[in-house]
């Protein structure tokens, strides 16, 4: 039973090192959409693991989904990124901070 | 008709007043001064019905109040006491309505000026025909209002509105001692009409509020504040500074108001409660004090005084201080019968006055007059007959009720070696007819006998009163010369019945007799004290005499000319701490200090600050917008799990993480 939660805990693990990586990460977006995209993996995995253990199909065909819609999601936010680029030529996350509360 | 005496003048009023515009002036006062002469011709009538023939008159309207126990009815009452206040307050008032028709002559305001000695004589009535003390507190502040707007008539002087709010609110403190007496009759009776008062006074006789393990006497305390109440309107030391500045109004005005009617509100009062009074030595020992003492302080003010209106308004001052002291021997018949007798020779000298001040041009400062005799011979011998009934001359209406007034206080005080006070009354009554003797004398000799001082141009002017103003001097003079020596049997003669119980007195305090058998020399003691007050005053006049000289006399001729400093000492010891403390404390440091630091000034620049706070949060940079939607998760997830879950050890953790990190 506790190795099965070993699987849970890699993902949690996984998930937390992905947010660690979104916000300790002062320089360059394309690390946070990596992150991102390792924040997606630890969910899909978490969710194969959990259809597993509980021996229904829905949290793999939830993966499935999840797959493609970061796909499209990290496609979209790299073409923000080269466009994004063009403008600034500059890709870091510090020069962001021109819209201040 | 008995409702119809006090209804004229309001109808007189209100249409004179609002209708001045279409009445024209001329029409408006002669309105005006025609309903206040009906009302007074009614007011005869009532006079004989009631005080001649014998009926007493009850009239009750309709429900004013009704709660519980409280009924308060528009009622009014005509007993022998209210008809001779009618007959003093509509007389003088219509002379003084036909006099200020020819005196305002110029006064482009006169529809007003009616309008408002309408309105006065109206509260008047309202206030001594009342049935209950509710509405004769109406007619109470009535009066207190109508002197307010009559002072203040010419409104662009500035003496006249400071003397004006300071007669309103002077009075305020008398009206706020009657107030308590009201609540505290109501508490005592529980009822506020006279005919419930005055008939139940013997039961509660041994009334005794419980306060904080203190016994009080409910009829002292009562008396007390109404005692208070007459104070502020009949200007008892204490409460008198008033009087003398609310000369600054027009000449009728004073007559009207300080000599016949506002001031003879607060000795009506504590004739009308004489069933009350007299259960309480304590009140009757306070009514003898403060009267006597009024009339000394007052009496010898006025020998100092320059302005010819202030000297007649301190003599109005000792003479209610006679009244006072009167009622305080429980004689209250002879003090209601000196007010009447008053209100005629003190009008008479206010109106002579008025008389002078008109033909000077506004001349009010007795040391720039002087040889009027030969200019104004009415005015003068007018003048005179009001003095000489004032200093009581042997005759004169004056000599009927004041020197019977200084008899009984020789009497009573011999009765009893107990009754200090009375003895002390009597002395100072006794000196204060010298100061009386003393003033009106050098009122006529400064005015009218010396030599002049003043300006040519002011004589070549000088005319004397017309008839219109003559004629009602010439009735007042008629009335002091006669009123007192027709009516005195009738008022105060020895087993009278005109009163028929509207006065009561204890058995033990009537003293009439007694002072008819006083020894002839204390008989003599008033009169040759005016005599002596006349022979020094000539003294002084006619042979260079000079004060100045001595040090110690030049003291007490500058402490009386400043009225023994009570002014001063008001306004040093009250009201300037009260203006600082309203100012410094109630203003500066409560209202707009601590009260605004915690309200709106405070809270705003709080939630400003706050705001500034907030919003400087989101500082654009995106890993900290991550790093607050992944905080408020958290805490969210802490929060809610530790309601409904045991407390998992991961979020603690989790949470105390990102903590931790959004520390470095």
């Amino acid at each position: 039973m506790i190795s099965q939660f070993n699987y849970m805990n890699v993902s949690i693990m996984l998930f937390l090192i992905s947010v660690l990586g979104m916000f300790l990460n002062q320089k360059n977006i394309l690390i946070m959409l990596m992150s991102l995209e390792m924040m997606f993996l630890s969910v899909s995995f978490n969710l194969i693991f959990c259809s597993i253990h509980l021996d229904d199909i829905l949290g793999q065909v939830f993966s499935l989904v999840i797959l493609t819609v970061a796909a499209a999601e990290s496609s979209i936010g790299l073409a923000i990124l080269v466009i994004y680029y063009r403008i600034r030529s500059t890709i870091s996350v510090e020069l962001m901070d021109l819209m201040k509360g | 008709m008995f409702l119809l005496i006090v209804i004229l003048p309001l109808l007189g009023s209100l249409i004179s007043g609002f209708g001045g515009r279409w009445l024209g002036s001329k029409g408006s006062s002669i309105y005006a001064t025609a309903c206040v002469a009906f009302s007074s011709l009614l007011s005869l009538c009532a006079f004989y019905e009631i005080g001649l023939a014998g009926t007493s008159c009850h009239l009750t309207l309709n429900y004013w109040l009704t709660s519980s126990t409280l009924v308060v009815n528009w009622g009014f009452l005509f007993d022998s006491i209210t008809v001779v206040m009618l007959i003093v307050i509509t007389s003088i008032s219509s002379l003084v309505h036909l006099y200020s028709i020819q005196y305002m002559n110029s006064d482009p305001h006169r529809p007003r000026f009616m309008a408002y000695l309408e309105i006065f004589t109206f509260f008047m009535l309202i206030l001594v025909t009342a049935d209950n003390l509710l509405q004769m507190f109406l007619g109470w502040e009535g009066v207190g209002l109508a002197s307010y707007l009559l002072i203040n008539f010419w409104f662009t002087r500035l003496a006249a509105n400071q003397s004006a709010i300071k007669a309103l609110i002077v009075n305020r403190v008398g009206d706020f001692g009657l107030t308590l007496g009201i609540l505290t009759t109501f508490w005592i009776f529980q009822s506020v009409d006279y005919s419930v008062i005055c008939s139940m006074a013997p039961l509660f006789e041994n009334y005794f509020f419980q306060f904080m393990s203190i016994k009080v006497h409910g009829f002292s305390l009562l008396g007390l504040f109404l005692f208070i109440g007459a104070m502020g309107k009949s200007a008892q030391l204490g409460l008198h500074t008033w009087l003398p500045d609310a000369m600054e109004g027009p000449t009728p005005v004073s007559a009207l108001i300080h000599a016949a009617t506002m001031v003879t509100a607060g000795v009506f009062l504590i004739i009308r409660f004489s069933p009350i009074l007299e259960f309480s030595p304590l009140i009757l020992f306070l009514l003898v004090t403060t009267g006597s003492l009024t009339a000394f302080f007052a009496g010898m003010t006025g020998i100092f005084q320059n302005d010819l209106k202030k000297v007649i308004a301190y003599s109005t001052c000792s003479q209610l201080g006679y009244m006072v002291f009167s009622c305080g021997l429980s004689c209250y018949d002879v003090s209601l019968f000196h007010l009447a007798n008053h209100a005629f020779f003190k009008a008479l000298l206010f109106l002579s006055a008025g008389s002078v001040i008109h033909g000077l041009n506004n001349e009010q400062d007795m040391r720039r007059m002087g040889s009027l005799m030969n200019f104004l011979p009415l005015t003068y011998s007018l003048m005179l007959i009001g003095s000489l009934a004032l200093l009581g001359m042997p005759f004169l209406t004056g000599f009927y009720s004041k020197d019977f007034i200084l008899e009984l206080t020789q009497s009573s005080s011999n009765i009893n070696l107990k009754n200090l006070h009375i003895s002390f009354a009597s002395w100072l009554g006794n000196i204060s007819v010298f100061f009386t003797s003393f003033y009106s004398c050098r009122l006529i000799y400064l005015t009218f006998l010396n030599n002049s001082n003043s300006s040519r141009a002011l004589y070549n002017k000088l005319h004397d009163s017309s008839v219109l103003m003559a004629f009602p001097l010439i009735m007042l003079a008629l009335g002091s010369l006669f009123f007192g020596f027709m009516f005195k049997d009738l008022f105060i003669g020895i087993g009278t019945d005109f009163w028929k119980g509207s006065i009561f007195v204890l058995p033990n305090h009537n003293f009439f007799i007694e002072a008819e058998w006083l020894p002839v020399m204390t008989k003599w003691l008033p009169f040759s004290l005016s005599i002596l007050g006349i022979f020094l005053a000539s003294l002084v006049n006619l042979v260079p005499f000079y004060l100045k000289g001595l040090k110690f006399s030049s003291f007490f001729v500058f402490l009386i000319n400043k009225k023994w400093f009570w002014d001063v000492l008001y306004s040093k010891m009250l009201i300037l701490p009260l203006l600082n403390f309203g100012y410094k404390v109630s203003y500066k440091t409560l209202d707009r200090g601590f009260i605004e630091l915690a309200g709106p000034f405070g809270l705003s620049k709080l939630i400003f600050t706050w705001s500034k706070m907030v919003s400087q949060i989101q500082n654009g940079q995106i890993t900290h917008y991550v790093f607050f939607i992944i905080l408020g998760l958290c805490a969210f997830m802490a929060s809610t799990i530790e309601i409904y879950w045991e407390p998992s050890i991961y979020f603690h953790l989790i949470t105390i993480f990102f903590i931790y990190f959004f520390f470095i």
